[in-house]
């Protein structure tokens, strides 16, 4: 039993069959809302109230779904709401990059006056109740027109993808060592020149991780396009939950093809980034 | 490899560079270097801190939809806010949610970690699925176990044998139902976060220990859980003050009912100031809930600090 601390020890015990057991409890667990969502989207609007295993499976619903028939009988326009996921994260994690990895860079090489300060207060965005500044910029947005625009969303996306992106990428360029950038400067380069030719090539695993990473949570984001978005930019999980609100009958099939479809885009992401998952979830933290 | 340049430390102060090689770049541009690096970044804090000030001020006003011009009223928003019973219920609701669904995570998740650290086969086939419901959406997540919760058509009930009756959103059981929802979201978090901890441990004294015939739970005890709880604490640090901001899966499956048994902070929050168009009533809460998020973080990062010190001390 005391040698199953360490990794790469395999021993057949009743220890380790109870752990199994007590892993596969933990898995059924887990994985089972996201296998009954799976089986609820193939099902017939004839079956979706059915509670049994049995049926016969089809793909309509995500057709459905994703077409105007859907938007007739759900009043929800998807693919709309897929489109403007789509614009307004990759413009909300693009905008974050520019701005963040100057930033991240100047924290992560030198230790200036007010560096930390500024890091602190970025990251405190992170943890900040999001209410407390969409009440003011509900306000804000009706006065100058920037209710329910791609400009509006994607400022306040900043508070999710921000502090991601400059938290994970200065924790990678602290880890860079300066000698190699100092080498290039002897070489003739200049300053920007081995910025862009020496020290951007090697965290560019960080940045495609910080980047994926703050898609994946502008994209899960609810409370954000749910107050300041209409319908002209409603995102994909402020139209999910428009599909149990509304009045009327309820499309159970529909709505498990839509929180299929939704959820498909983070998860595939997460999927290419599993290596860097947990340094980024960190915020750099933990550097895994 | 030949490497010429001084290794300049990272910590070395601004404009420090000396070594640089491009004298054409005088020194007060060195200095500014960083600053100027920064600006984008610092523009957009500020035009973030612009709305957060003005919540702030919103506090101190009676601003409503209804009265378009507010007046300073002071701290009678205040007042009023911390004499309401329901602001108290809403307090209650968030601390019970945010005390047990980190303290559930946080057990769950170190067992969950240590189970799959012993790389079992199940354990490595596992481990690929385990951030699954991590990554999607909360909001989704709620409208999927809403659907998974309703008694008759439920398959809960169903599979767990329940029959139709049991209503795992009721007064007496929403509140419990929420926390579980969260415990399946979040619970992956603390075991990635934990399991990266433990296996960036040294391997030297447990198989020290190991051979001096210690127990597993004397080896969990004293070495491996006083070297994981900075790991621990990150984790615990998130979770904890992510649940004092809870709202996307609760909205979704409750809006805060029935009656106010869910009704988390920013659950009121959003109901007095986008619902019923009373800003200055939002913002007051928000503001008394951005205080305790804001001296909560203030312990646990002390606290966070002193254990990676240690961590760091024991190590060596």
């Amino acid at each position: 039993m005391a040698g199953e601390l360490m990794p790469g020890q395999k021993r057949i015990t009743g220890g380790s069959v109870l752990a199994d057991v007590a892993l596969v409890g933990w898995f059924v667990f887990s994985l089972f809302p996201i296998l009954w969502m799976l089986l609820l989207s193939l099902k017939t609007s004839a079956e979706q109230t059915s509670t049994y295993f049995r049926f016969s499976p089809t793909l309509e619903n995500f057709a459905i779904v994703l077409s105007d028939r859907g938007t007739a009988l759900t009043s929800v326009d998807f693919k709309e709401a897929l489109l403007s996921s789509v614009l307004n994260c990759g413009g909300a994690v693009l905008v974050s990059l520019v701005i963040g990895i100057p930033a991240a860079y100047a924290a992560g090489r030198w230790k200036y006056r007010g560096s930390n300060d500024l890091m602190f207060t970025i990251l405190s965005f992170r943890f900040a109740p999001e209410l407390m500044v969409i009440v003011p910029l509900f306000v804000i947005y009706n006065q100058l027109g920037l209710f329910d625009t791609n400009v509006g969303l994607i400022w306040v996306l900043q508070l999710v993808t921000m502090p991601l992106v400059v938290w994970i990428l200065r924790s990678y360029f602290e880890d860079m060592p300066a000698e190699l950038e100092q080498a290039a400067l002897l070489d003739g380069y200049t300053r920007r020149r081995a910025f862009v030719m020496v020290a951007l090539p090697l965290v560019r695993p960080g940045i495609a991780a910080a980047a994926l990473l703050a898609f994946i949570f502008a994209w899960n984001n609810y409370v954000f396009p749910l107050i300041l978005t209409g319908s002209e930019n409603q995102t994909v999980t402020v139209a999910i939950s428009k599909f149990l609100g509304g009045g009327g009958q309820a499309y159970y099939n529909l709505t498990a093809a839509a929180a299929i479809i939704g959820a498909l885009p983070p998860l595939l992401l997460a999927l290419t980034i599993q290596r860097y998952l947990v340094r980024g979830l960190s915020f750099g933290a933990v550097k895994a | 490899m030949t490497t010429t340049a001084p290794g300049r430390q990272r910590s070395a102060p601004a404009g420090a560079d000396g070594a640089s090689p491009a004298p054409s770049v005088p020194a007060w541009r060195r200095r500014l270097r960083p600053y100027v690096l920064s600006v984008p970044a610092l523009l957009i804090t500020i035009g973030i801190l612009y709305p957060f000030a003005l919540g702030a001020y919103y506090a101190l006003l009676n601003y409503a939809a209804v009265r378009p011009v507010p007046e300073f009223v002071g701290l009678q928003n205040f007042q009023s806010v911390l004499t309401d019973p329901l602001f108290w219920t809403s307090v209650r609701v968030t601390a019970v949610y945010a005390v047990a669904a980190t303290l559930v995570e946080t057990v769950l998740g170190i067992g969950i970690a240590l189970l799959l650290n012993r790389s079992s086969l199940i354990g490595r086939i596992f481990e690929r699925v385990l951030i699954l419901p991590l990554m999607i959406a909360p909001v989704i997540a709620g409208v999927v176990w809403r659907l998974m919760f309703n008694p008759q058509f439920g398959v809960l009930n169903y599979v767990l044998g329940l029959g139709s009756t049991f209503n795992w959103l009721s007064t007496d059981t929403a509140l419990w139902s929420v926390i579980l929802v969260d415990v399946w979201i979040f619970t992956p978090f603390v075991a990635i976060l934990v399991l990266a901890g433990i296996r960036s441990l040294p391997k030297e004294p447990f198989e020290a220990s190991d051979v001096d015939g210690a127990s597993w739970f004397y080896m969990f005890r004293r070495l491996m859980l006083p070297m994981m709880w900075p790991y621990i604490l990150v984790a615990v640090i998130f979770r904890f003050m992510d649940s004092l901001k809870i709202f996307d899966h609760v909205y979704v499956l409750t809006a805060g009912g029935p009656g106010s048994s869910t009704r988390t902070l920013q659950i009121g929050a959003y109901e007095d100031s986008i619902i019923n168009l009373n800003y200055s009533l939002g913002s007051t809460y928000m503001f008394l809930l951005w205080a305790l998020v804001f001296v909560t973080a203030r312990y646990l990062v002390s606290v966070l600090g002193k254990a990676q010190r240690r961590a760091a001390g024991s190590e060596n």
